[in-house]
């Protein structure tokens, strides 16, 4: 090797003193091109081998490129530092102390705000049930697979399970714990709390979210919000089932909107139904949403199963209840006239602003 | 389950129409969920005999085929690929009009002119097969030119679409609809034709059964059929299996298949031949033990799956040197399949438990027409009828047929029919409608359960009525088919009513009210995404993941720990469009891993609920995004005094933050604290720059507010301090109202000496920062602090000297804290 050729590890050693010294990242932009772009030494290097002989043309270019590569780390790890350095300095100079603000030099901004459409229909909807003597209770979304399913009458792989598309979390044993497919969980941790506390009678709306491992459409969103109703006491019938919610139809949807049962099946429910209610579309002619049929499926509902009783400490020779449940979602679908649900979790400003 | 009318009808008489017919099914519980007319149009199709196929030059999707159907060659177009020269296919002639009301017109391709339609079945309306022609090869009397409809013996029939309950497998066929309508219309119920066993030769001389696993199989019979004759089967089968969706295949599959669709019982055939020892058992299968099933698949067994108590035990179909052949009661294996050649048949009939079928199903991901009835429930009783009903289809396509006398009939363990007690006061006492003993009786008997003595009755269930348990749950059960059969239509309806008042919670008022005050002081309210990607949970230090283990996608894989990576993602999204101009907010939940969490929950969980499960915390935020043009960090102070004004809370301070929580600017961040209580109640500041960079892949676009609220927090009145509930009366006097200056060390909370100030004298009426200074005679490290406060006394107009004696107390107050009046 020609001795007025510089050794690549020296000229390496000697760039990496001037990648320290650099104080600044806007110094650093600058010189990133004479350290190891283009106008670097190393591109002189580059270009002089050429003409060398194939051995020392390799051996030249192997090292020639270790000590870039040492470069550059030092160049990137200095603009980490730097970039670091500057965002703190960038914060600093941020800085605010929040105690100190004067309420009366920002005025509240005057705007008109709009409230969530599902928060809204859920609130609707409480509004309706509370008015009927209603309270109501709220549950987790993660749950155990004995609050989800076993204790509502579904042992593990008991195939109505397969009515729910379940998400399982990644806690403990496989499958044990769930996020929730449905708010009926909740009606066990209300009865169970009841059986500790002499709480009985029931009557209580359960609103919440519940998940369900389902590709989503225009009808269906993973995530989606239910609301459910308890009522557990002396006496209950089924004809208090479907008068309730002959009321509820009433009282939501309007005084032509009226409610029929047909029979069903939940394991935690017998005699089940579903209830359907008049088409909205319509009004019980007949049209493309309800297949011609005039009803619209709503939900579900029954009186909660002896076996589901006694799960939770009440003596169903005594006690009898009735549970229903239906979307949340869908009652805001219907009365809104939504095409897509997935609109409702884009957020978009110009949507939201129509909610009122 | 697609049921067609004509098979109901070989049942129970049912003259009405099917729109009738499906409003009485919808009130059994039996939802129709579709009707399709089938057979219906095809009366000018007729069968085509291929005689030449070639390319049309330029078109690769389409050929020229030249078709004989009894009057001289045609040239049609056609775009299916599945068939040959001389195959007969049937052909829509122009003028034809198909089920559907497509009408078949001349029309010229690529210069070639089609005079007519070469058809598929789904085109015919005969099946879903839409993968090519419907080949006629193997149909008896399928000659050139013969009607379609005269060489399948179709008939124009209906098909409902009936959705069955999963309490209801004795309804998961044609005669329990059949038998449900026969009692809600009170007509008799037809049995099907039935052969029995002849001959000399007892079954046990040519096979064997076993039942090594009792607990996995109530029941297990096997017959010998001799004399077999493999042949298509006759149009009737061919067309109620296509009607019920399913493809004929030949005459001993098919009728197994019709039997399994009629009666309810699935059967599985065997090649005699093929069967070591001509012997089927039932038993566990042995760890380590491998099956290729009918779909080519191999399966190891007896491994436990994921499931929740799943132990993996499998039931398997041995021959007699113990070898495995099937995956009892879901799927056979291919080395003992039937083939053409097969004239021996080896017919297993059984009912396997549930349970141990559902398990199995589930672990394998194989769901079969035969499995998804016994995870449901068969009928024990049923299998010898079911192979009865199967010889005698199968008699039609096979002549000679031999069903050998005294097939095996094995029985394992099964449950025990309950016994139950009804009377029709129970049925009053849970229904609220009274229905007479006498049509209990009726509506009961009519499906087959035995009813004795007066009311109260004794109830003994049929054996296919599995549903229906023991005890309480059975009394239940039974007034569940009293009602449905009763129609619950007919049922009261009662308004309840009870002595305790509804009403909201303490809680639920709150978030109410929050929510409202967000709204009127201009936000929208968002609903972002509760599972988000591992990587957006990544970009702040919120501890582990809660992971879901079987999410849709990796983008929805994890339970979020905050809202306002989400609510911050759904503003860029507005400003993008233009429509960053304004407050977003969002009530939501927000996720802790139990491993991190400060409040974990631990519940009932495991199998029976026999154990405990630590769940991730569940935290209730309202998150509000300040994005409007110069929204900082102090408007996002200001509206959080203003939402929190809306909760009647003794004072919360807004206090420097030591370090800012994840998601928010780090030196632009402080705690909402319950004086009082010391608690954080919340944060203020605005949303992380960094954040707000990475999430608009490059810089932050401008300055966002945040305020975050801790629901939680704010519920617990030992964390929040409610104010004092009196009100008190404002004075009537007029008020003295004085500036005070006071130079402030920068350790010095504005708010803390403000209350010092205002707890000074009751005569304080109201105290207010209003200027913050810096600079000029104020040394570094500290600020001056300007403040308004209005003294009253209720008594009097307070004089000069007594507002004099105020002022110097109040300096007191302010020295005491080592602020000095400047």
């Amino acid at each position: 090797m020609p001795d007025d050729r510089l050794d690549p590890a020296t000229l390496a050693d000697d760039l990496v003193n001037r990648v320290h010294a650099l104080a600044s990242l806007d110094a650093l932009r600058e010189a990133e091109a004479s350290l190891v772009g283009r106008r670097s030494p190393f591109a002189e290097l580059q270009r002089t081998l050429g003409a060398l002989d194939e051995e020392e043309r390799r051996t030249l270019g192997a090292s020639l490129q270790e000590a870039r590569r040492r470069v550059e780390g030092e160049l990137e790890a200095r603009r980490g530092l730097l970039a670091a350095e500057e965002r703190r300095r960038a914060l600093e100079a941020d800085r605010l102390d929040l105690g100190d603000v004067v309420d009366a030099a920002v005025r509240l901004p005057v705007a008109v705000g709009h409230g969530g459409l599902i928060a809204a229909t859920q609130r609707e909807l409480e509004d309706v049930f509370v008015a009927m003597g209603f309270t109501v209770e709220e549950g987790p979304e993660v749950e155990s697979d004995w609050y989800n399913f076993e204790a509502l009458n579904m042992p593990p792989a008991h195939p109505a399970r397969g009515l729910w598309d379940t998400f399982y979390v990644d806690l403990g044993d496989p499958e044990t714990v769930v996020l929730r497919t449905h708010t009926s969980p909740t009606q066990i941790h209300l009865m169970e709390r009841a059986t500790a506390t002499d709480g009985l009678p029931i009557h209580s709306v359960m609103p919440g979210r519940c998940y369900r491992r389902d590709t989503p459409d225009a009808r269906h969103l993973v995530a989606f919000h239910q609301i459910e109703g308890l009522v557990v006491a002396e006496g209950i019938t089924f004809a208090d089932l479907a008068g309730t919610i002959e009321s509820f139809t009433t009282a939501y949807f309007g005084p032509s909107i009226t409610s029929r049962l047909r029979p069903g099946f939940f394991p935690f429910t017998e005699p089940s139904a579903e209830f359907e209610v008049t088409c909205t579309v319509c009004g019980g002619g007949g049209c493309r949403t309800c297949s011609m049929t005039g009803w619209v499926e709503l939900g579900g509902c029954g009186m909660v199963d002896p076996a589901v009783l006694t799960a939770v400490g009440i003596d169903p020779e005594r006690y009898h209840g009735f549970a229903f449940g239906f979307g949340i979602d869908r009652c805001a679908m219907m009365r809104y006239e939504i095409a897509d649900l997935r609109a409702l979790t884009e957020n978009d400003v110009r949507f939201v602003e129509q909610f009122s | 389950m697609r049921i067609s009318l004509a098979w109901l009808r070989d049942f129970v008489d049912l003259p009405e129409s099917p729109e009738e017919l499906r409003a009485t099914l919808d009130d059994l519980g039996l939802v129709v969920e579709g009707i399709e007319r089938v057979g219906e149009g095809l009366e000018d199709v007729v069968v085509a005999r291929v005689e030449r196929i070639a390319p049309i030059p330029g078109a690769d999707r389409i050929r020229r085929v030249v078709v004989e159907a009894g009057a001289g060659p045609l040239e049609i177009v056609c775009g299916a690929w599945n068939f040959h020269e001389g195959d007969r296919v049937p052909l829509a002639p122009v003028g034809a009009v198909l089920p559907g009301g497509f009408a078949i017109a001349r029309r010229t391709m690529r210069g070639v002119t089609s005079n007519g339609m070469l058809c598929s079945g789904r085109e015919l309306g005969l099946s879903e097969d839409h993968a090519g022609l419907l080949v006629l090869n193997d149909q008896p009397g399928a000659e050139p030119g013969r009607h379609l409809i005269e060489v399948l013996g179709l008939t124009p029939d209906v098909v409902f679409d009936v959705s069955v309950e999963g309490n209801r497998p004795d309804a998961w066929c044609v005669e329990g609809v059949a038998r449900d309508l026969a009692v809600r219309l009170s007509r008799p119920l037809r049995a099907p034709r039935l052969a029995s066993p002849g001959g000399v030769t007892p079954t046990s001389a040519l096979a064997g059964a076993r039942v090594e696993a009792p607990e996995l199989c109530g029941r297990l019979t096997v017959s010998v059929l001799r004399h077999v004759t493999i042949a298509p089967s006759p149009p009737w089968v061919a067309q109620r299996l296509r009607a019920a969706g399913m493809r004929p295949i030949s005459n001993v599959v098919d009728a197994s298949n019709l039997v399994m669709l009629e009666l309810g019982q699935p059967t599985h055939p065997y090649d005699r031949d093929r069967v070591a020892g001509s012997t089927l058992g039932v038993r566990r299968a042995r760890a380590g033990e491998t099956l290729t099933t009918l779909d080519g698949v191999e399966r190891r067994l007896a491994t436990s799956g994921r499931g929740l108590g799943d132990t993996g035990v499998d039931g398997v179909i041995v021959d007699g040197e113990d070898r495995v052949l099937g995956l009892a009661g879901i799927m056979g294996g291919a080395a003992s399949e039937i083939t053409e050649a097969t004239t021996e048949v080896l017919l297993e009939a059984a009912c396997f438990d549930p349970m141990a079928i559902a398990r199995s199903s589930k672990r394998h991901g194989l769901r079969t027409e035969a499995s998804a009835r016994f995870e449901r429930g068969v009928d024990p009783t049923l299998a010898l009828r079911a192979v009865a009903r199967l010889v005698a289809v199968l008699e039609e396509s096979s002549p000679g047929l031999e069903w050998l006398a005294e097939p095996l009939d094995v029985t394992g363990d099964l449950d025990e029919v309950p016994t139950l007690t009804l009377a029709a006061t129970d049925v009053a006492g849970l229904l609220g409608t009274a229905v007479e003993a006498a049509e209990v009786r009726r509506l009961l008997t009519g499906l087959d359960f035995v009813v004795e003595g007066d009311d109260p009755f004794v109830v003994r269930p049929p054996a296919r009525r599995r549903d229906v348990r023991a005890g309480l749950e059975g009394r239940a059960d039974l007034i569940e088919e009293v009602a449905r059969l009763h129609g619950y239509g007919r049922l009261a309806r009662r308004v309840p009513s009870w002595p305790e008042v509804g009403g909201l919670s303490d809680r639920q008022r709150m978030r109410r009210r929050l929510r409202d005050a967000a709204v009127a002081l201009g936000a929208l309210e968002v609903w972002t995404p509760t599972l988000v990607a591992p990587s957006e949970h990544g970009l702040l230090a919120l501890g582990p993941p809660v992971a879901v283990a079987n999410p849709l996608s990796a983008e929805e894989s994890v339970l979020r720990a905050t809202c306002v990576t989400g609510v911050a993602r759904a503003w860029l999204r507005n400003l993008e469009r233009g429509r960053g101009d304004v407050a977003l907010c969002e009530v939501g939940t927000v996720f802790t891993h139990p491993a991190v969490a400060v409040h974990p929950r631990r519940t009932r969980g495991g199998v029976g609920g026999r154990s405990e499960v630590a769940l991730p915390e569940e935290g209730e935020r309202l998150t509000l995004l300040l994005g409007r043009p110069g929204d900082d960090a102090v408007a996002a102070t200001v509206l959080a005094r203003a939402l929190l004004g809306r909760l009647a809370l003794r004072d919360v301070v807004v206090r420097a933050l030591a370090e800012a929580p994840p998601g928010v600017h780090p030196t632009r961040a402080a705690a909402l604290v319950d004086r009082v209580s010391g608690a954080r109640l919340g944060v203020v500041g605005e949303v992380d720059p960094a954040l707000v960079a990475h999430l608009a892949g490059g810089e932050a676009p401008r300055r966002a507010g945040l305020v975050e609220l801790d629901l939680d927090a704010l519920f617990d009145p030992a964390r929040a301090t409610p104010a004092p509930r009196a009100i008190r009366l404002p004075s009537r006097f007029p008020s003295a109202v004085i500036d005070l200056a006071f130079v402030t060390p920068d350790a010095l909370n504005a708010q803390d000496l403000a209350h010092a100030l205002g707890a000074t004298d009751e005569r304080v009426e109201s105290v207010a920062l209003f200027d913050v200074y810096r600079g000029g005679a104020v040394p570094s490290g500290a600020r001056s602090l300007a403040f308004t406060l209005r003294l009253s006394s209720p008594e009097r107009t307070l004089d000069e000297r007594e507002v004099a004696q105020l002022r110097e107390a109040l300096i007191e107050s302010g020295r005491a804290l080592g602020a000095s009046l400047r």
